[in-house]
């Protein structure tokens, strides 16, 4: 058990809680910076290519975590956001403009774009405004074919290389730059966040979320921090919809459906709703998982002789591990995580209900 | 000029009159409470001064500013700070946290700042831990400091809420049923919280509450209410013999003559 004696203002706003905590962290750091050369000394970069991918995934998470996890405020239809930071993206580089500003701008305006589309929708709440932001995703793949001179339609766009003051980085040809480009964005925006959360916005957002009432009774502004959080959200997945791109290569108008969205939602249900980690979390699992039905299949084949064929097995399993974690871990990879670091440090005075959320009191005074 | 000026407010829920044109002054450094059977539009009252509801007529007034013309999230920056009868917390925060949206009026940077986290926000942010340590103080909540708010007993809950209010540092504090589920223990507390808010703070109290041993412990004055309708203003001894309160808490008979202590 850990005792942190705080002496100043500055240890509880500090980003790591002690000393051990930073070199935790640093540690990690140290860790996903020389991935790459693991993958040089065997010469083949196929899974860095993964990992990128799940690194863009956990951008598209953060954004839609600090929404539904942080604000309260459940979307279906973050793919939505992602293509239109993917499409400006193509479109800005189209124009010439370089990649350094095209980035993100095309984040910028697609937040702004996603919230002056969320805006009529933000007075609704829980499920129908799920529901509203399922449409948004279900017209999303027939907008990009009626837009055709700017995203190619059906047939589809090329997405041009990234060449950031001469250097130029390509997944395929540069796969190590590329990983270090969008590790360089997932940390600065987890730098961003953290910032949000240690700060009056992000616990305005928190307190919309838990209690609306009170928030407007401490002087918070409904529409405006929805908007904010909407925009900053909508940003987050403009710019990971710009990176996955470029990690495509080639978009079409099926590339961000509907099937992304929700993808999105579980990775941060999986993960943990309401904590940083879970995008990370979530986005690890719903990466790891193709590659592991992949790898089982063609085990099973080799060693016992089976062909496993059953179309859909992937979201089969997808809907199983939800399932699985709504039952028995409603906080997510990262709640568990949190118990068994519990466990530990308080050992043998770990108790099984210490997590266990009590009963809230009664709500009948609720205005409106 | 007083703090707090309503003028012949109503306030009609469909034909059901909740408010019926009370007027009421709450002096800068008093304690008011007021009081009433259920129902007889006490929360009400804190609802329309709080801007939740709108009322069909009258005029509020507080510190010269016309609260009619604002909106809910507009009330608290003129230094109104309140509290719910059923306790209204963010359950997923710390008590900390919940502090902390407290001081959401005193809030200077904005979002892009926040994000950065420029040396003005953190500075800000200080400013902020300091205020909100010292309600922490008074209040001896240091035990709880980074406690989750879903995970805490009720009376603790009933504290961090007047935290919450007090971290904005208000002139007018409205305290819905402060007592409302403590202990007796509890309820002594509450009591000299509110003195020493009121004397030690110079913040001025309106509260809605039904333990009339609370009310007549740290009142100055006393308005009793009743379907809507004000019966009677004055010291809580003088509301508590006034005849057409003891009538709407225990009806006109034989039964009226028992005790009112506990009106």
């Amino acid at each position: 058990m850990r005792f942190v004696f705080k002496t100043s203002y500055d240890a509880d706003i500090r980003l790591f809680k002690h000393r051990a905590q930073a070199v935790w962290y640093f540690l990690l750091l140290l860790l996903v910076l020389a991935t790459p050369l693991y993958f040089v000394a065997i010469g083949d970069a196929y899974l860095l290519g993964e990992i990128t991918g799940v690194l863009i995934l956990a951008i598209a998470g953060m954004g839609l975590m600090l929404l539904t996890g942080h604000t309260g405020l459940p979307s279906l239809g973050h793919a939505t956001f992602m293509a239109l930071g993917c499409y400006l993206n193509i479109n800005l580089l189209g124009a010439g403009i370089p990649w350094i500003i095209a980035f993100p701008l095309s984040g910028l305006i697609a937040g702004l774009l996603g919230t002056i589309i969320a805006l009529p929708v933000l007075r609704l709440h829980g499920v129908y405004l799920a529901l509203a932001t399922l449409a948004m995703s279900i017209l999303t793949s027939d907008f990009v074919v009626m837009a055709e001179p700017w995203t190619g339609g059906i047939a589809g766009a090329a997405v041009p290389d990234i060449n950031i003051f001469g250097m130029e980085v390509n997944r395929y040809s540069t796969p190590y730059k590329f990983y270090y480009l969008v590790l360089f964005v997932a940390i600065l925006l987890v730098w961003f966040y953290r910032n949000l959360l240690r700060t009056p916005t992000g616990r305005s957002f928190t307190a919309i979320r838990d209690s609306e009432i009170s928030a407007r009774a401490m002087g918070i502004n409904l529409t405006r921090t929805k908007a904010t959080s909407f925009f900053l959200s909508a940003t987050a997945a403009g710019l990971a919809g710009a990176l996955f791109g470029h990690s495509a290569g080639y978009v079409t108008n099926e590339t961000f459906d509907l099937v992304m969205s929700i993808t999105l939602l579980l990775m941060i249900v999986i993960g943990g709703l309401g904590f940083i980690h879970g995008a990370f979390f979530g986005a690890i699992v719903v990466g790891i998982i193709p590659v592991a039905i992949a790898n089982g299949r063609s085990f099973l084949a080799s060693t016992f002789d089976i062909n496993i064929n059953i179309p859909g097995l992937e979201s089969a399993l997808f809907a199983l591990i939800l399932v699985g974690f709504i039952l028995f871990e409603p906080m997510g990879l990262y709640g568990r995580w949190l118990k068994i670091r519990t466990y530990f440090e308080l050992f043998p005075f770990y108790r099984k209900d210490m997590f266990k959320r009590q009963k809230s009191y009664l709500k009948t005074d609720r205005v409106q | 000029m007083s703090l707090l000026e309503i003028e012949n407010v109503t306030l009609r829920f469909g034909g059901l009159v909740a408010v019926d044109n009370v007027s009421l002054r709450v002096e800068e450094g008093e304690v008011f409470a007021l009081v009433g059977p259920n129902g007889a539009g006490k929360s009400t009252v804190f609802n329309l001064i709080s801007r939740f509801y709108d009322p069909a007529e009258g005029r509020i007034t507080f510190d010269g500013h016309d609260l009619l013309g604002h909106t809910a999230d507009q009330v608290p920056s003129f230094g109104i700070a309140r509290t719910f009868q059923n306790i209204e917390l963010f359950e997923q925060a710390t008590v900390l946290q919940n502090l902390l949206v407290g001081r959401h009026r005193h809030r200077r940077t904005g979002v892009l700042s926040n994000i950065v986290f420029s040396p003005k926000a953190h500075s800000e942010e200080r400013r902020h831990r300091e205020a909100v340590e010292q309600v922490i103080d008074f209040l001896n909540l240091q035990h709880y400091r980074d406690k989750m708010i879903g995970g805490l007993p009720y009376g603790v809950r009933k504290v961090v809420e007047l935290g919450r209010a007090l971290a904005s540092e208000p002139k007018l504090l409205l305290l819905d049923e402060p007592a409302s589920g403590l202990s007796v223990e509890e309820t002594q507390d509450m009591a000299f919280w509110i003195e020493d808010i009121q004397t030690q703070m110079g913040i001025s109290v309106m509260m809605v509450e039904h333990d009339m041993g609370l009310v007549s412990a740290v009142s100055n004055r006393v308005m009793a209410l009743s379907d809507g309708k004000e019966l009677a203003t004055g010291t809580a001894a003088e509301v508590q013999s006034h005849p057409a309160v003891i009538e709407a808490y225990l009806g006109t008979g034989e039964i009226s003559k028992t005790g009112t202590s506990r009106a």
